[in-house]
């Protein structure tokens, strides 16, 4: 692989979002690459969630454009997708895990329905390959095979988030979008994931947009970061350069917050 | 830049500015001029503070220059870190330069073994290679075997450093940054780490090393730059 040759996955061009007059987001500008881990960090209501949304086609932008790479290799604007492009990507080229799992799985189903059903949708009839997808997945998130037919119901808020990342690759995504994976776990739960989410991503070529306000987290995690502040994108580059060089007065504040253990 | 260099650096200049501390700047470099040849091990000397850290950190590209050009041979072509993309450094990060920082950072729970074979599993090589390298090294640098699938957090201090070591010297890239690799070796561990240094170098490796043991540094290195506080 050389780099030059290389084009990106997903383009954001000049993104905005207003909800009436209030800023979402605004002029946002970045290119993401196969096989990177984009941290998007800043406090609440920073505009990280709404940029993740219009980024992922939960929002509709007020401004701007998202382009995407398909499979075949076209580059394309989401806002123009044929309906069956649209489904491709929301059903099986991208993953969307949320920080309640409550919101990413079905907790009426079992968890290995949980799994066959997102294989189901993209046309998967075998019942038989459906389980043995699901018992691998379930295995790959370090959830014992014998939970397969427990409801996320009873699983704790650990394992509910691990299934619900197994929901979301098992399609074999290219892209994953997470908002705050790691909120609301106890830090050696945390600590746990984040191994996982690692494991999945490095060397694997898939790509993650990441929201979280923890620094620790994205810097497990991403290779790159931006930071937001009331809507804009105001400072990015790799992870430890924002992080150990910031440049901007309201990084520099972000970073130096951070409490050491 | 000639072909035997695999860095030069030229009128690097890098200024912090402490926003939250009322803008104050901190001056480290004005000017800079440095180069370094295969196989040649370069100790950075001076005083707390006179910008040893900085110097590695702004070739790894952690820090931003602030004018300047910081060039390596990447991949047959001559790159300047100075202005390169971040995806470029990634790249030349995974290829051309490695890095000994003095504290390991590793997510909790995550074998050593694990920890000492990414460089070469993020650079595409086999994972079986890969782990019977880092197994190599660690093997070298008497970390036990019963010690590499446990994490490293709960290891001494020398142990993690050895494991940061080793991680470091995985990769074998043309370029290695050690920042005080000996710092809390005892004398048995410090000798491996100095051989494993020579040999390094013996083997065509530039290497760029802080060492505050002066008779560590007298035993590797080839070159010394001095620094002095910027006036």
């Amino acid at each position: 692989m050389t780099l030059a040759d290389d084009q990106p996955l997903l383009v954001a061009e000049g993104l905005g979002k207003l909800y009436g007059g209030r800023v979402g987001c605004l002029d946002v500008s970045f290119a993401l690459w196969a096989g990177e881990v984009l941290a998007i960090v800043g406090e609440s209501g920073s505009g990280k969630s709404t940029l993740l949304k219009c980024l992922s086609m939960q929002l509709a932008p007020s401004s701007g454009r998202v382009h995407y790479r398909l499979r075949d290799q076209r580059m394309v604007a989401l806002d123009r997708l044929s309906e069956a492009e649209r489904r491709f990507l929301m059903r099986t080229d991208w993953g969307f895990v949320h920080q309640d799992p409550r919101e990413g799985l079905r907790m009426g189903v079992s968890a290995g329905a949980n799994i066959g059903e997102r294989l189901m949708a993209v046309g998967e009839r075998h019942y038989g390959r459906i389980r043995g997808a699901a018992l691998d997945w379930l295995d790959r998130v370090e959830i014992e095979a014998d939970r397969i037919d427990d409801s996320p119901l009873a699983y704790s808020g650990g394992m509910r988030q691990r299934l619900q990342i197994a929901r979301n690759l098992v399609t074999g995504p290219r892209l994953v979008f997470m908002d705050e994976p790691t909120g609301g776990l106890d830090v050696s739960v945390q600590a746990r994931l984040l191994d996982l989410m690692r494991r999945l991503t490095h060397g694997s070529g898939l790509s993650a947009v990441v929201v979280t306000h923890d620094l620790a987290v994205a810097r497990l995690l991403s290779s790159r970061m931006m930071v937001m502040q009331a809507g804009r994108v105001i400072e990015s580059g790799l992870t430890d350069q924002v992080l150990e060089d910031p440049q901007e007065p309201y990084t520099q504040l972000l970073v130096s917050s951070v409490l050491q253990v | 830049m000639t072909i035997s260099k695999l860095l030069a650096i030229t009128n690097l200049c890098k200024t912090f500015r402490l926003h939250i501390q009322g803008g104050v700047e901190i001056a480290v470099f004005n000017g800079l001029e440095l180069t370094l040849a295969r196989g040649e091990v370069l100790a950075v000397t001076g005083p707390s503070g006179t910008g040893k850290s900085s110097l590695l950190k702004l070739i790894y590209g952690t820090y931003r220059a602030g004018a300047g050009r910081i060039e390596v041979v990447h991949r047959g072509s001559v790159i300047d870190i100075a202005t390169a993309t971040p995806r470029l450094i990634g790249d030349i990060r995974r290829h051309t330069i490695g890095s000994v920082t003095q504290f390991l950072r590793a997510i909790p729970g995550v074998p050593t073994l694990d920890i000492v074979a990414e460089p070469l599993l993020e650079r595409g090589e086999d994972a079986a290679k890969a782990k019977a390298r880092a197994g190599g090294l660690l093997e070298r640098l008497a970390i036990p075997p019963r010690l590499w699938h446990l994490s490293p957090v709960t290891f001494s201090g020398g142990e993690q450093q050895r494991v940061n070591i080793a991680r470091g010297f995985a990769a074998r890239a043309p370029i290695l940054l050690l920042d005080e690799p000996t710092a809390s070796l005892d004398p048995a561990n410090r000798e491996r780490v100095l051989a494993m240094i020579a040999e390094a170098s013996a083997a065509g490796t530039a290497i760029i090393g802080i060492f505050h043991d002066a008779a560590a540094r007298n035993q590797v290195a080839t070159r010394t730059l001095a620094l002095t506080s910027p006036p």
